[in-house]
């Protein structure tokens, strides 16, 4: 093949293929550069950067939607873009469209709050942009460096927005702290990408994976050789590890996240909260099933488990019944492996990630309600509940991940639960950080003391901030229930000691959240309000943006079905 | 659509409240009164509603002396998780309905000194109505939750905002004990969930699930084939889990179909083994079910050491939503316990019978003591509320059929048919006792015993009410109380003589303490404490609320048929059931140990038993106790 066929082959394939899949990070892109040079020239800089950001977002939101409407997720056929840089398939679907409503709703808010003014406006919606061009290759990632590109596009804008508020002291140590703590675990990370990409001999992830296969490491385990290049892969993948925690504000890289949140601005730390997140967790799933999950390793694993399991039937069938009914009491007490697990040669790789992911995320549920107890700043709580809600996302993944070996269909279950969080999750932290911002612009406050006796003031907006942090609890008929409950589906449908104590702490974890929300629905409703007060002046655009944010909540809450539906669609295509 | 659809009607009485709660708050300001009146017609016409179901033969109805379900329906509510919208009512909920609805017209009658942010007050009010009735009628266990957790949020801001000065304590309180039980509740759900297959049933089993339906004298396994030749979801599903089942024979990725239906999870319980499997630390998965389930009903009840909550609350909520909490709130408990812990899971239950039983045995006498040691009045109301409840759980675990000495479901029957009556009778009577200590501190502001006294010269009528309402918390013979004590004490003796004793004797503490308090307040020469010039007569709204709850007391206290019949056929039909399980279960166990030669371990986990021929069946006159003469259907 000569370069010129190559060349070709290339033209025809990003053209062809990848471009028209890419398009809503396109759009975004060509938002940017609009945005940019309409500034500079004259006249065309009349035009408010706002019009231009939402023309821009909404036109990136309806490209995100697959051709076909929204039905057809489940028939998406996994793609490789860009020669393998990338990967279409319905949870890329999914998360782009979650990130691109996003856009639309953020915009739309950053416009009400007053944050995006005329005069920087460009640079604002413009890092918001490039930042959510970089969830998007997080989410979208096949390949070892598109997920370092990634991350660091979505995180590099956000330590300027972390700053963007001038002349404000916390501000700028939010910001700088911010961008200190992201340079440090993104070379940590880079340093677990070489480590595993020089064990395996690549970046691409499925690529990796075959590698690992034909490693067969659970023979290296029972013979006990060869165990050096596993000591470097263990090394590698607990440094990558550091570069994911730190996107999700997961223990122990979690310590940014209250400084970050309490020194910027309240709509940023909405952007952080959501869209951050949900693309963290896009990458950890993608992470976890690339390298932990190869549909070929499993379909021979299962042949050669058929075989076994023929031969044991038989041996069944051939005792009497009492000899067998003490023979499974025996075979429970030596806790011999569940019975639908297979051995595969990447089984010693699920059960690393799964320990690993399963223990931090208990630790930070933990953690991060026991923490929001004390604090009584608003965003510095909402910034503990938010490390707790990652703590509880990073669950299902898990679940997922330890499913994969036995059971798609469950796995897939699993995943659809991680992305129905992500979606109700949305409603639930921008409504709240909608709701702190408004207010920080009417009584110049974000201390919840400073809230009490709202309800008497602004009643329409305290019963909203109500919901939506009993929401945020996750007590049913409200939205932030249902995701819950999948959660601890999930954990349960995967079962071992392991996956049950994070049930247990999942579960226990909710009673412990509910004192601190109540508390500030406590001070919202009942507390009565100091002398000193004013009143709190809320326009009518706030005011509707609020209660469009906060009636999903209320009404995914009864019936949840839609949401979780095209959830489970987009999970289902993925084994 | 029509309100004769069991559908329509059942929806229509559950959401009636919420409907007008939203309606109310568009209400324009400053009309309180005009409020206060509104709320009360929509509690009064739920509670017609709710006697609607009286008319025999009218299009919809409850017919008395049925036995199984009746006005049964089932709705896809959120078909991707398998829950569904299902609601029915038999002789078990029926009556829990109506004392709701009955009692939320009289709390909301006590709420007219409530004057702070009424509109509030009248919506959380409706909001929980509608919660309570939801979780009576819900048969989809999911469906039961939300609305269990639906109840929470109102009573939370209705002991928060219009309770007494410990009121954020209280609440807060309230609402981390009940939420943690829940919590429990909700993986219970979730384990019963995953071990359930509905595929493994027959179709007569189905058709006591209720899935599918036939008429009268017709054939379950031809009403199978129809149903699944018909287009229903669930049908559909049910086949294609069965062929999928049919051309695998791999045991292990057998596929299942889960289910929510608290009829399929009973029948499941009863009639498979997918319960039975190992969960942890060696105990059953129903067992671990059992357990946490259990607890948070418990909490609910509340039973000794989970009561804490019940004292805090009851004091510092103002007088209705004492009432509410005392009359109907507590009983969530006890019909959670009954409807869902023990059929589901039987195994456990005969197992932890013992535990169950001692549990409401030390709360009747744990509540009985503090009640006594009671200086603030309500107070001691609230403590007596907790070993009145002690008296359910008793009923509800006595397994009589228990032991080597003859077969005898008749026992466990009269116990569970005494606790049911005795949630009855406590929320009556409850409901009028936290109603008269309220009418006392609406006047004085203060409940301290010490500082009564002479009410009967000052307020005549009410003295007189109250003495009666008391002396139905009592268990005075001919007042309500009575015949729920009886029936658990007496079913008690036969299980173990010891538990029997001292239930027995607590009855001598709940004298000692009701008749100290009536001697500390109402009898005396004069009256000690502060305001003696607010001591006016009742009035005549607070004669209205206070003499149904008097009345009823002596009727169902004369006249318990009128209760039993309606509540007996579904608690027989239950207790029969699971009393075939536990005779079933009994050679199980035999032959278990007779395989695995550890008799020593069954000894040393077996209940104490009856010594022959002191005790013997024949001693009780077990047929004569029987008050209703209604064969139970089918």
């Amino acid at each position: 093949m000569n370069l010129q066929s190559i060349i070709n082959s290339l033209v025809s394939d990003t053209v062809n293929t990848s471009l028209p899949l890419f398009k809503p990070e396109l759009v975004l892109c060509v938002t940017i550069v609009v945005m940019l040079l309409f500034r500079v020239l004259p006249l065309l800089d009349k035009v408010p950067p706002f019009l231009l950001a939402l023309v821009g977002s909404v036109v990136a939101l309806w490209s995100s939607l697959p051709l076909e409407g929204l039905s057809t997720w489940a028939n998406l056929e996994r793609q490789e873009l860009f020669t393998g840089m990338l990967v279409y398939d319905s949870v890329t679907a999914y998360m782009k469209v979650f990130l691109m409503s996003f856009a639309v709703l953020f915009v739309v808010l950053s416009r009400l709050t007053g944050i995006a003014d005329r005069e920087d406006g460009q640079d604002y919606y413009s890092l918001v942009f490039g930042s959510i061009v970089g969830m998007c290759l997080m989410a979208s990632s096949n390949h070892m460096l598109t997920l370092f590109l990634g991350i660091e596009m979505a995180s590099v804008p956000s330590y300027v927005l972390a700053g963007i508020v001038k002349g404000r002291q916390r501000s700028s140590e939010a910001a700088l702290k911010y961008c200190i703590y992201g340079a440090g675990t993104a070379g940590v990370m880079l340093y677990g990408i070489s480590l595993l990409s020089g064990v395996l001999g690549s970046a691409h992830i499925p690529t990796m994976a075959q590698r690992l296969v034909e490693m067969d490491i659970p023979a290296s385990l029972a013979a006990g050789e060869g165990v050096e290049p596993l000591i470097v892969l263990v090394l590698g993948g607990l440094m990558m590890g550091v570069g994911l925690a730190f996107k999700l504000s997961a223990i122990p890289f979690h310590f940014w996240c209250p400084d970050v949140f309490e020194g910027a601005s309240a709509e940023v730390d909405g952007f952080l909260s959501v869209a951050s997140k949900a693309a963290a967790l896009a990458l950890l799933l993608r992470v976890g099933l690339g390298l932990g999950y190869s549909p070929e390793a499993e379909l021979a694993a299962v042949e050669n488990r058929t075989e076994v399991t023929a031969i044991a039937s038989a041996a069944e069938q051939a005792t009497p019944p009492t000899i067998r009914l003490v023979a499974d009491g025996v075979a429970d007490e030596l806790g011999e492996e569940a019975p639908g697990e297979i051995s595969s040669p990447l089984t010693p790789i699920r059960k690393f990630f799964v320990t690993v992911v399963a223990l931090i995320a208990i630790v930070t549920c933990t953690f991060g309600n026991l923490a929001a107890y004390g604090q009584t700043n608003i965003k510095r709580m909402l910034a503990y509940s938010t490390i707790a809600h990652a703590g509880f996302m990073m669950m299902p993944v898990a679940a997922a991940v330890s499913l994969a070996g036995h059971s798609t269909a469950e796995a897939s279950d699993a995943v659809s639960a991680m992305l129905f969080y992500v979606a109700i999750y949305l409603f639930m932290n921008l409504g709240a950080f909608a709701i702190i911002a408004f207010l920080r612009n009417s009584m110049q406050s974000e201390e919840i003391s400073d809230y009490a006796g709202l309800i008497n003031k602004a009643p329409w907006l305290a019963v909203c901030m109500t919901v939506i942090l009993f929401s945020l609890v996750g007590l049913p008929p409200l939205a932030g229930f249902w995701p819950k409950l999948r959660v601890l589906q999930a954990l349960l449908a995967a079962g071992g000691p392991l996956l049950i104590a994070v049930l247990v702490t999942a579960a226990l974890n909710t009673a412990i959240s509910l004192v601190y929300y109540l508390r500030v629905a406590k001070t919202i409703c009942i507390d009565s309000e100091p002398d000193t007060s004013r009143p709190v002046a809320i326009g009518f655009f706030p005011w509707a943006y609020v209660l469009v944010i906060t009636l999903p909540v209320l009404i995914f809450g009864l019936l949840p079905n839609g949401i979780a539906a095209w959830a489970k669609q987009a999970a289902d295509n993925l084994f | 659509m029509s309100l004769s659809e069991p559908k329509v009607y059942l929806s229509f009485l559950v959401f009636l409240p919420a409907v007008a709660a939203l309606v109310l708050a568009f209400f324009p300001r400053g009309k309180e009164e005009v409020l206060k009146f509104a709320t009360l017609g929509v509690t009064m016409f739920t509670f017609i509603l709710s006697l609607g179901l009286f008319r025999q033969g009218a299009g919809i109805d409850f017919e008395m002396g049925v036995a199984e379900m009746q006005n049964l329906f089932a709705l896809d509510w959120i078909p991707s998780f398998g829950i569904q919208y299902m609601m029915g009512i038999d002789g078990i909920s029926f009556p829990l309905v109506v004392l709701t609805t009955f009692l939320c017209v009289l709390a909301m009658g006590a709420s007219w000194p409530i004057n702070k942010h009424v509109k509030a007050y009248c919506i959380l009010f409706l909001l929980l109505e509608t919660g309570i009735l939801g979780c009576f009628v819900s048969l989809d266990f999911f469906l039961f939750y939300v609305f269990w957790e639906v109840m929470l949020l109102p009573m939370y801001f209705l002991i928060g905002v219009w309770g007494g000065p410990r009121r954020e304590y209280a609440a807060i309180k309230f609402f981390l004990y009940t939420l943690f039980g829940s919590v429990l509740m909700l993986i219970a759900i979730l384990m019963l969930y995953f071990n359930s297959d509905l595929t493994e049933l027959n179709a007569t089993q189905l058709a006591n699930t209720g899935i599918i339906s036939f008429a009268e004298e017709g054939d379950a396994q031809s009403a199978m084939d129809e149903w699944l030749a018909g287009d229903s979801d669930l049908a559909k599903e049910y086949a294609a889990v069965n062929s999928a089942n049919e051309s695998n024979a791999d045991e292990s990725t057998r596929r299942q179909l889960h289910t929510f239906n608290i009829l399929a999870l009973q029948q499941i319980g009863q009639n498979t083994s997918q319960f039975q499997g190992t969960a942890l630390f060696g105990q059953t998965v129903g067992w671990w079910a059992f357990l946490m389930l259990f607890v948070g009903f418990v909490i609910k009840v509340p039973g000794v050491p989970f009561h804490t909550w019940l004292p805090d609350a009851h004091v510092e909520a103002p007088t209705p939503i004492s009432m509410i909490l005392a009359g109907i709130l507590l009983k969530l408990g006890g019909y959670g316990i009954l409807r869902i812990c023990y059929p589901i899971c039987p195994h456990a239950g005969y197992d932890l019978a013992y535990f169950v039983c001692l549990l409401g045995v030390v709360s009747m006498v744990w509540g009985a003591f503090a009640a006594l040691a009671q200086k603030d009045f309500k107070r001691m109301v609230a403590y007596s509320s907790v070993s009145h409840m002690g008296y359910v759980v008793l009923g509800f675990a006595v397994w009589s059929a228990f032991g080597s000495n003859g077969y005898n479901p008749e026992y466990w029957e009269m116990g569970v048919n005494g606790a049911m009556f005795q949630m009855i009778a406590h929320g009556i009577s409850s409901a009028g006792m936290f109603f008269m200590v309220g009418v006392v501190y609406d006047r004085v502001h203060h409940r301290n015993l010490e500082e009564f006294g002479g009410l009967f010269a000052k307020m005549p009528v009410y003295s007189g009410l109250a003495v009666g309402i008391f002396f139905a918390g009592l268990g005075l013979p001919g007042l309500c109380g009575f015949i729920g004590e009886v029936l658990v004490v007496l079913s008690v003796w036969k299980y173990s003589y010891v538990l029997a004793i001292i239930s027995a004797s607590v009855v001598i503490l709940t004298a000692g303490y009701i008749l100290w308090a009536i001697q500390r307040v109402y009898l005396g020469a004069e009256y000690k404490g502060p305001h003696p010039e607010a001591l006016v007569p009742i009035t005549m709204r607070e004669l209205a609320i206070a003499s149904p709850l008097l009345a009823l007391a002596i009727v169902l206290g004369v006249y318990p048929r009128v209760l039993l019949d309606y509540m007996q056929p579904s608690v027989d039909r239950q207790v029969e059931r699971l009393a075939e399980l536990t005779e079933g279960f009994e050679e199980q166990e035999k032959a278990r140990q007779e395989l695995e030669g550890t008799e020593e371990v069954a000894i040393a986990r077996a209940q104490p038993r009856l010594p022959d021929g002191i005790f013997g069946s024949d001693v009780l006159p077990n047929t004569t106790l029987k008050f209703s003469s209604t064969e139970p259907a089918q």
